[in-house]
């Protein structure tokens, strides 16, 4: 099984557990749906917010699905969209395959996200006809985060340059 | 008569803690309120027909304010849209912004060759309907001090009314009028009939017929029979449930910018007046996977977010050979007001 690493954003720190492995273009964790690990082959895999997307993201408000389960979706495809304290972004699919089960209980409460996003905070499962074998190991996520990092606080920033200062949704706190 | 001014508040959906506590704060400081009607409904999106909470916005006949999470534009077409029609009130907490005078006369003489809007459909009822914003203050004082206003102001105009009609009606024994509407006994419901949730949230475009020329390229387009035209031939949201969740493919192609999504995540979209995109929240889509497999204007954007949802369906994508005016090829040669800059800005943003 791979190391633990930890990803830090500022002061906060953000765990990436050895034993997930990740989808690193939707920060999205992934493991086998029935328990068994990470070993790669097609079948039901269950995915999750890596505490990178929720460290950006703050509380989770709002969490949407455009489609239910027993659908099929394609990598990449919009799935849904979530609203946060500090941000609002569409969610893509981070595998192709049918959609077998969402996580009902978050969308009364999202709040499982951010208390236990490795764990009660899980999104939603996908039954893949083929190996998603794009999903990488933590030590890899990791280097993928901190050799995209300048890119992402650019595009933070950029985006806060079109807010208002007085918004109180803006991001201007530079540390949690 | 009551002499009263209705005052409905719109829920969020969802459980957002902030939104919460201002329709709480918001509704204890306007139950004292003399001079106030007050009731809480579900998200106007959501409520479908028979709804308890939509049966009673249904029956209000004076001079209403509705409090919604909304952009007052696309709260206010909505209310249109189920039969709550009116004159739309405006207010100091939403100036208008003032599109004509940033516009030369070149500009003006473009816009006059334009097909005028439609306008309402129906008898428009000589009421006020006035839609605030809730996210465009942080205080809830704010709108109770404009609810105040906007009642003193009502009362005025009813006054005035009242001292018209006399006069014209001197000879002749007083008829029971409020507002030029019959006073229709308003049907009592609980608080919580008019709370009860929505059976699923909603998902369907609203059309601004202050902005809307009838076009009908929306009819064109759409290939999931949302559109429909009325006996008078005009464009009306016919199949609302339709349409396809999350897809705003449709405001897009429109010219006159007049369909809205009010809750899709870009403002110009979702109803936002000209030139007010503030207090956005920032987009990550761009971060977690979102923009990599398309790009470019607006119409081929529409075009492959309409074959998302054809493919969804099973049914073959279609690209732009299907419903794509001519017109949209030479379309930087149209005329153009600053809600088309805007949409287009939005949707260049880089991220």
């Amino acid at each position: 099984m791979a190391q633990d690493q930890l990803f830090q954003i500022g002061k906060h720190k953000a765990p990436l557990p050895g034993g997930l492995l990740y989808a690193a273009t939707n920060h999205v964790w992934a493991t086998r749906a029935d328990g068994s690990g990470t070993g790669m082959g097609p079948g039901v895999w269950r995915f999750g917010f890596t505490s990178y997307a929720i460290a950006l993201m703050k509380d989770v408000y709002f969490l949407d699905w455009s489609y239910a389960p027993g659908i099929a979706v394609i990598h990449l495809a919009l799935i849904g969209h979530i609203e946060t304290s500090k941000a609002e972004s569409d969610l893509y699919a981070p595998a192709t395959g049918m959609l077998v089960r969402v996580n009902d209980a978050l969308l009364e409460d999202p709040s499982a996200i951010n208390t236990d996003g490795y764990g009660a905070g899980w999104l939603y499962e996908i039954d893949c006809p083929a190996a998603p074998n794009h999903l990488i190991d933590a030590e890899a996520y990791l280097a993928h985060l901190r050799d995209n990092w300048e890119n992402t606080e650019r595009i933070l920033k950029g985006s806060i340059n079109r807010t208002e200062d007085e918004s109180p949704e803006s991001m201007g706190e530079t540390e949690a | 008569m009551s002499g009263k001014i209705t005052v409905v508040i719109s829920q969020a959906q969802g459980k957002h803690p902030v939104k919460r506590g201002m329709e709480e704060s918001l509704a204890a400081a306007l139950l004292m309120e003399p001079g106030i009607d007050l009731s809480i409904v579900p998200h106007l999106v959501d409520l479908q027909p028979g709804h308890t909470g939509r049966l009673y916005l249904e029956g209000i006949t004076g001079d209403v304010v509705v409090l919604a999470w909304l952009f007052p534009r696309a709260a206010f077409w909505l209310l249109d849209r189920i039969g709550v029609k009116g004159v739309e009130g405006t207010s100091p907490t939403h100036p208008k912004p003032a599109e004509d005078e940033e516009l030369t006369d070149d500009e003006k003489a473009e816009l006059a060759e334009r097909p005028p809007p439609i306008g309402a459909t129906g008898a428009i009822p000589d009421r006020v309907v006035t839609c605030l914003d809730m996210r465009a203050k942080d205080k809830y004082e704010v709108f109770v001090e404009e609810v105040r206003r906007l009642g003193r102001e009502s009362a005025a105009r009813r006054q005035a009314k009242q001292a018209e009609r006399a006069v014209v009606t001197a000879a002749k024994p007083p008829v029971l009028m409020e507002l030029g509407m019959p006073t229709a006994r308003l049907a009592e419901y609980q608080p919580e009939q008019l709370l009860e949730a929505p059976a699923m949230r909603r998902w369907y475009p609203v059309i601004d017929y202050s902005r809307c020329t009838n076009c009908l390229e929306c009819l064109d387009f759409c290939l999931f029979g949302v559109y429909g035209a009325d006996e008078q031939g005009r464009i009306t949201v016919e199949n609302q449930d339709n349409c396809k969740k999350g897809c705003p493919a449709c405001s897009r192609v429109c010219p006159a910018q007049a369909i809205m999504f009010p809750e899709y995540k870009t403002a110009a979209i979702a109803g936002a007046p000209v030139g007010a995109i503030s207090g956005l929240k920032i987009d990550l889509s761009k971060l977690f996977g979102g923009g990599l497999g398309g790009g470019g204007d607006a119409i081929s954007l529409a075009a492959q977010e309409r074959d998302r949802e054809l493919v969804k369906d099973g049914r073959d994508a279609v690209g732009l050979a299907v419903g794509i005016p001519k017109r949209q090829t030479g379309k930087s040669a149209e005329p153009r007001d600053s809600l088309d800059d805007l949409v287009d800005a939005l949707d260049s943003l880089d991220i």
